[in-house]
């Protein structure tokens, strides 16, 4: 233990505690900016910097450990006029029209400036501005507003290991972009959105479909359909201030109503659809032992990873179409079909709390309905911006449910949106697909929680399984590495069945989810889904009747010719350079 | 030379990545480091494309736009500055009826700036690929344009 003084309070704190940790503990709050209590800290910013007693020049807090008995100083008039200088510099060359900005209100530039009592910039404004990026149709980026904190940089090489945005260039021209500036869209961004969450400012946002949605819903010829994944019912409380995994599954039917969809429907419902048929398909490889392990597919930011850096992989992927893309075309088929109403009148929107689900709707294969099967995206910002715009407070909204016939779901469906949860699920109907009895245990506690990759062997009649669970892209690397070395040597991996989500802590971690998110909220979120879960009356998916019901009167059974066609997807292979397809050979058909 | 003959003569080892995009850029006959070579050199080491491209940014030295083939680079330190680089300067913008950063139309010459040379005795200087002049007037910087031309 450590013994030191900061700003007259005496603390002791475990070796190796930075100055900034330490402070909290005292209740001293040294302002930060760049700092990101989920990241390496990198001191790009030079905020934090406190005094120290007989050392001379200012410490960055964040990174430098403290030491015994030092006296530490963090708000002395040098150490305010430093702050407020370096603030200064940075908003000389920062585009501060807040009004407009993406940001304004949740910003934490802004917010530091308010902090900070910046009333106005001592420094000359550097005008020129630069063009925003919007070659992406998931995420815009926008220089003018970039304080090169080296948050996105950070997460998208080290915890993703996409290597799609660095520093080029040097000096005044340094500036955070793709190789070649070719932008987003042209280089191997997977858009798993995580760059965005991890931004302070306003320089990473969405591709936002808010406006092609109002027009679809004022427009009275239309019939607009609404789905929701299930890691929104536990982050669109954030959005109106409530508590980090509070569940608001009956509210936000309730919201979603009074904006005036015409049906509100759920993801969770084609959750169990997915879970039918990638169950039926493990079950079928199980029993072959043909391209084992099976790795699941509903994450379009791990699609797009693995089409780009694991194509090799392809084989063994389920064929099984996100729940998303599963919606779509059920959407347009089946339930236009049974409500009566034309698929071309049919406005499919989705909610999710992920910015690769835009590209996923815009793939051109994704049309299995003769439409495009998923017609908007929006984030849970994007729809909680909409219910402010509309005046709705979901704090105040009743309980309400979903609507029939793509409305009813399970406990297995909702916990697709926690790390674990999409093998969890499938495990619970798997088993019963090859025993013909039901799993007594329902929960898998060894694929829950936030440990970077998870292992377990399920024992099935008699028969062990070896499964793997990997939530964040680099986590997936490393596993993922691993298969292909036992593939390559033994012609056999360890395992039979693996789930990767692309964002850390699964859907609850995605790149649609609130701002100033982190693995804290993260975690509790995944908890509250655990907990719907619990309180749900079906807690498998082949016992949901809504299931039972679309396969008595339209699909006929799991990975039947019409389910094929509706329900499963083939893959490419795609350049690490560009991101784009190179070679269109190289795909899957079923199994 | 083929891009992977080149760059076999280096081991694969990340410290030699400076080496092997200044080896890749002298064999570009445009004098630059193109796309494809951006990509050998990620794919040789086993680093990403990005990262790649991030370095060759940063050194002034390498150029990731096609260049002439000679590169004029004028010294603008203080001593030549002092001795009238100022002036060669405009005078070869003027000559080769380009700004600095940019290449002839026949692509014979670019012209860049370039912090000392270290030979401030001879001031002002430049230098053309590897070779050094110095001593420079407007009347010297005509004939060793003209010289260039036909070589």
């Amino acid at each position: 233990m450590i013994k030191a003084m900061i700003n007259n309070t005496e603390i002791e704190v475990p070796e190796g505690t930075t100055i900034l940790a330490a402070a909290k503990k005292a209740n001293i709050n040294i302002p930060t900016l760049c700092y990101h209590p989920d990241l390496i800290p990198g001191g790009q910013c030079g905020i934090c910097v406190v005094e120290i007693e007989g050392i001379p020049g200012l410490k960055r807090s964040c990174m430098t450990p403290i030491g015994e008995g030092w006296k530490v100083h963090t708000h002395t008039p040098r150490i305010m006029a430093t702050r407020k200088q370096l603030l200064d510099l940075i908003l000389s060359n920062h585009d501060t029209d807040c009004l407009t900005c993406i940001k304004n209100n949740n910003c934490e530039l802004q917010g530091l400036a308010a902090t900070l009592g910046i009333n106005s910039i001592e420094y000359q404004k550097m005008e020129e501005k630069l063009p925003v990026d919007n070659t992406s149709v998931s995420i815009v980026r926008n220089p003018n507003k970039c304080i090169f904190c080296g948050r996105c940089i950070q997460v998208c090489s080290n915890i993703q290991s996409v290597n799609a945005l660095a520093v080029n260039n040097r000096g005044y021209e340094s500036a955070v972009t793709t190789a070649f500036d070719a932008g987003l869209g042209n280089s191997p961004c997977v858009n798993c959105g995580q760059c965005v969450v991890h931004c302070p400012v306003g320089a990473l946002y969405e591709q936002s479909h808010i406006e092609d949605v109002w027009r679809a819903i004022h427009d009275p010829d239309l019939f607009v359909v609404v789905q929701e994944a299930p890691a929104v019912r536990v982050m669109l409380g954030e959005e109106f201030g409530m508590e980090p995994g509070s569940l608001v599954t009956g509210k936000m039917h309730a919201a979603l109503r009074r904006l005036n969809f015409d049906a509100v429907l759920e993801t969770n419902f084609t959750a169990d659809l997915t879970i039918m048929e990638e169950g039926v398909e493990l079950v079928s490889r199980l029993k072959s032992g043909k391209n084992l392990p099976l790795i699941t597919s509903c994450s379009p930011g791990w699609i797009k990873f693995m089409e780009t850096f694991y194509h090799t992989l392809i084989p063994h992927m389920s064929t099984a179409k996100s729940p998303q893309q599963m919606f779509g075309a059920i959407a347009k088929t089946y339930y236009a079909e049974r409500m009566g109403i034309p698929p071309e009148k049919i406005v499919s929107v989705s909610i999710m709390p992920c910015t690769a689900k835009k590209f996923e709707a815009k793939r051109p294969e994704m049309r299995a309905s003769g439409y495009q099967d998923v017609d908007y995206v929006l984030t849970t910002r994007e729809i909680g911006r909409m219910m402010r715009e509309a005046g709705i407070d979901l704090r105040e909204m009743p309980d309400e449910p979903a609507d029939d016939i793509m409305g009813e779901y399970t406990g297995a469906a909702t916990i697709f949106g926690a790390t674990g949860g999409v093998m969890e699920a499938a495990l619970r109907s798997a088993y019963f697909l090859i025993t013909g009895r039901e799993l007594e245990q329902l929960e898998i506690t060894p694929v829950r929680g936030l440990k970077g990759i998870k292992e377990a062997e399920v024992d099935i009649d008699g028969v062990k399984i070896k499964i793997a669970v990997a939530h964040s892209l680099g986590n997936a690397r490393r596993l993922l590495d691993r298969v292909v070395e036992q593939l390559k040597n033994e012609g056999r991996s360890e395992y039979q069945f693996i789930e990767v989500m692309a964002c850390p802590g699964g859907c609850v971690g995605g790149g649609g989810q609130s701002w100033g998110s982190n693995m804290a909220k993260r975690a509790r979120r995944g908890e509250a889904l655990y907990n719907e879960d619990r309180s749900l009356p079906y807690r498998r998916s082949h016992e949901n009747p809504s299931i039972k019901a679309i396969y008595e009167k339209f699909l006929g059974s799991p990975n039947s010719e019409k389910a094929h066609k509706l329900l499963h997807t083939r893959y490419f292979k795609r350049s690490p350079i560009d991101g784009k397809i190179i070679d269109g050979e190289n795909t899957t058909e079923r199994r | 030379m083929e891009r992977d003959e080149i760059i076999k003569k280096f081991s694969p080892s990340l410290d030699n990545i400076l080496f092997i995009l200044h080896a890749l850029q002298d064999n570009n006959p445009q004098n630059y480091l193109s796309k494809d070579d951006i990509r050998v050199c990620a794919e040789y080491l086993n680093v990403p494309y990005s990262y790649v491209h991030s370095v060759a940014s940063f050194y002034t030295m390498f150029s990731l736009k096609p260049r002439g083939r000679n590169i004029i680079r004028l010294c603008d330190s203080p001593p030549c500055h002092l001795m009238g680089s100022g002036s060669l300067l405009e005078y070869l913008k003027e000559s080769l009826n380009i700004n600095v950063g940019e290449t002839t139309e026949d692509g014979f010459f670019t012209l860049e700036l370039t912090s000392c040379l270290g030979v401030c005795g001879v001031a002002p200087a430049m230098m053309i690929n590897d070779e050094m002049f110095g001593n420079l007037t407007p009347e010297k910087v005509n004939a060793i344009l003209d010289m260039r031309r036909k070589s």
